[in-house]
């Protein structure tokens, strides 16, 4: 039964401004939020299709191989497959630094440019949840990109019917080594990125810092160990991103180094290269925070 | 909505810790601000944004303290940016995501679910004046249409108070009145509180229940707005001549002057020379009945009256009331 009173507050209602009385979620939905905004962000997804040209096809690239590898040790029913777990970020690291390169800039160096910071930070999260949501959102992409492939492998591995429980244990060595992977170049990349509020300039320091240091670290390495200084070799090795995962993984996660001579860490120099990795995985998020306190409003 | 007691605010400057005094930025503020739409004015400097800073919670004061919506900005900023609106005076808006995207991604930051998020977003945008073009790329849009997304999303969760920092910068006049009307109905048709910043006093004038002056980061008057009309409106007239009165301005200047109405000294533009110099009158009106004397003053005298309108102030002509004062003595001494 309605009643014209009724009716005529139903239209008042849907012509004029309505109150919101539903729930407030507060700060820890609101950094969820900016989390998988940042997350879909960094795979182009909820913005144009534009965006979503290069971090697709960079993840289709990434995943290539692993198809082709699994293919190849089905087919020819061999008892191992031919690339260790641990192995394949290594080999791909080309285009994990190229992902990075395209995508921190795109996370962060857009906020800044356009100064939406300071909407973020009227609002109920603070420094501490941006900084957290948008590394959390930059790892987390890097770790869909490189455990992808891994997950490909380890499928196809146990499709080839290959011995469960090593495959298995390949498996969970490989994704540690990717998350720790993930958690280190994010963190370079971010705080690259967040110095700059120019895209273009974000872009080249992540890739400067990638293949610069990688470029320098392999040419000295090569030159100790034809020097025949193999101790000089697992030292060097603590000077780049990809190098510094390769030790970690040598030393831990039973991988194969890929250093010369295969003169990676031991045990030892293996906690060293660990810390070195936390180190600067605390330091980047250290950084991130000391940058946003600057910009604010 | 807003208290403030001895708020100070001082900026370290770079100079060796010794002589360190600093920028002051705000000094012993004390301000009740109530419901309704409150204009917070001054010059570029005064501690208009500072002041703003410090209402979020985001910058902490250095001395005294300060209350929105009755919660100490010191220790519940999470709680009164969930509750408070803010529009800043920069850009803020990234050019390449549409207006509906950029909106419920803001609501969700102030905490709404989503699907409520983006009922709110069309509502608000709605509201604000933006329909089919919400769904392109801000990139393409108007400086104007841009205000009134930024307007949005400091609306769009709802709050009790807005704090609009400069909403009517770089508009063009039809826009600004178009703003002015957007943030009157803030509060008359949303119910929700707000605090105006801008540097023309005139515009705040037509839109604000309340207007509060600072300079220097010191409170140099806060009254509601009747009263300053009453006290400091400017009229400014202008007349044709006729045969009878082939200077129609300078009859009307003498006849005015005899029903006891003061003038402002220089007609306006005499100094710079302008086409149509000497010819607008600009006399103080100091209540309703100022209008009804003109008007029957120039039907009197058998004149066409061109224009007669409210002046805008500069604020330090209002504020500084020996300043202005000064101005006209000055002119007519000249």
């Amino acid at each position: 039964m309605s009643t014209p009173t009724t009716r005529a507050e139903t239209q008042i209602h849907n012509i004029g401004y309505r109150d919101y009385d539903g729930p407030r979620l507060g700060r820890a939905y609101a950094r969820r939020s900016l989390f998988s905004q940042s997350l879909r962000g960094a795979y182009g997804l909820g913005r144009s299709a534009k965006s979503k040209v290069l971090p697709m096809i960079l993840f289709a690239v990434m995943c290539i191989p692993a198809l082709v590898v699994v293919a190849v040790a089905v087919a020819t029913k061999v008892k191992d497959l031919p690339l260790d777990y641990t192995r394949y970020a290594i080999f791909t690291q080309a285009l994990i630094g190229l992902y990075l390169a395209a995508q921190a800039p795109q996370s962060v160096s857009r906020d800044l440019r356009f100064k939406t910071v300071p909407l973020y930070f009227s609002r109920p999260i603070e420094r501490v949840d941006y900084v957290l949501a948008k590394y959390g959102a930059m790892a987390s992409a890097l770790f869909v990109l490189t455990a992808s492939p891994l997950l490909i492998l380890y499928i196809g591995s146990l499709l080839a019917k290959m011995d469960f429980a090593e495959q298995t244990k390949g498996f969970a060595q490989g994704l540690v080594s990717v998350a720790l992977l993930s958690l280190l170049f994010g963190g370079i990349g971010l705080v690259m990125a967040a110095l700059t509020p120019r895209r273009g300039f974000g872009v080249a320091a992540v890739i400067a810092a990638l293949t610069i240091s990688y470029g320098a670290v392999s040419t000295l390495q090569a030159i100790a160990w034809s020097t025949d200084s193999l101790g000089a070799v697992k030292w060097l090795g603590l000077f780049s991103p990809i190098t510094l995962i390769d030790g970690v993984q040598t030393a831990f996660l039973g991988a194969t180094s890929s250093f010369p001579g295969q003169a990676g860490p031991g045990a030892g120099v293996g906690v060293v290269y660990l810390l070195v990795v936390l180190a600067l995985v605390v330091g980047s998020y250290a950084v991130l925070m000391r940058r946003y306190r600057k910009v604010g409003l | 909505m807003i208290a403030t007691e001895s708020l100070s605010k001082r900026f370290p400057t770079g100079v060796p810790p010794a002589k360190r005094g600093g920028v002051t930025a705000l000094d012993r503020l004390s301000l009740d601000i109530g419901p309704g739409v409150t204009g917070l004015v001054g010059a570029n400097g005064a501690g208009k944004s500072t002041m703003i800073k410090i209402l979020l919670g985001l910058s902490p004061a250095t001395e005294g303290r300060a209350e929105v919506l009755g919660l100490d900005v010191a220790t519940s900023g999470t709680a009164i940016r969930e509750r408070v609106g803010y529009m800043p005076e920069h850009d803020c808006l990234p050019p390449d995501v549409s207006a509906t995207e950029f909106v419920v991604h803001m609501a969700r930051m102030s905490g709404l679910p989503p699907t409520a998020a983006r009922e709110r977003t069309a509502d608000t945008l709605r509201h604000v004046g933006l329909y089919e073009e919400r769904y392109r790329p801000i990139g393409g849009y108007s400086t104007g249409m841009k205000q009134r997304v930024k307007l949005a999303q400091a609306l769009v969760h709802d709050p009790k108070l807005v704090l609009l920092d400069e909403p009517t910068n770089g508009l063009d006049p039809v826009g600004r009145d178009e703003m002015l009307g957007l943030i009157r109905r803030v509060h008359t048709d949303f119910g929700i509180s707000v605090l105006v910043t801008s540097h023309l006093l005139g515009e705040l004038e037509r839109t604000c229940d309340h207007v509060v002056v600072i300079d220097g980061g010191r409170l140099l008057r806060s009254s509601s707005t009747s009263d300053f009309t009453q006290l400091t409106a400017t009229l400014a007239v202008e007349v044709t001549d006729t045969d009878t009165h082939p200077d129609g301005t300078a009859a009307l200047r003498k006849a005015l002057t005899a029903a006891g109405i003061a003038i402002h000294g220089a007609p306006e533009g005499t100094a710079d020379g302008l086409p149509g110099a000497g010819h607008v009158l600009l006399l103080e009106a100091t209540g309703e009945e100022t209008y009804d004397i003109v008007r029957d003053t120039v039907a009197d005298l058998g004149l066409g009256l061109v224009r007669m309108e409210q002046r805008r102030h500069h604020i330090a002509e209002v504020f500084r009331p020996e300043a202005a004062a000064a101005q006209p003595q000055e002119a007519q001494a000249r």
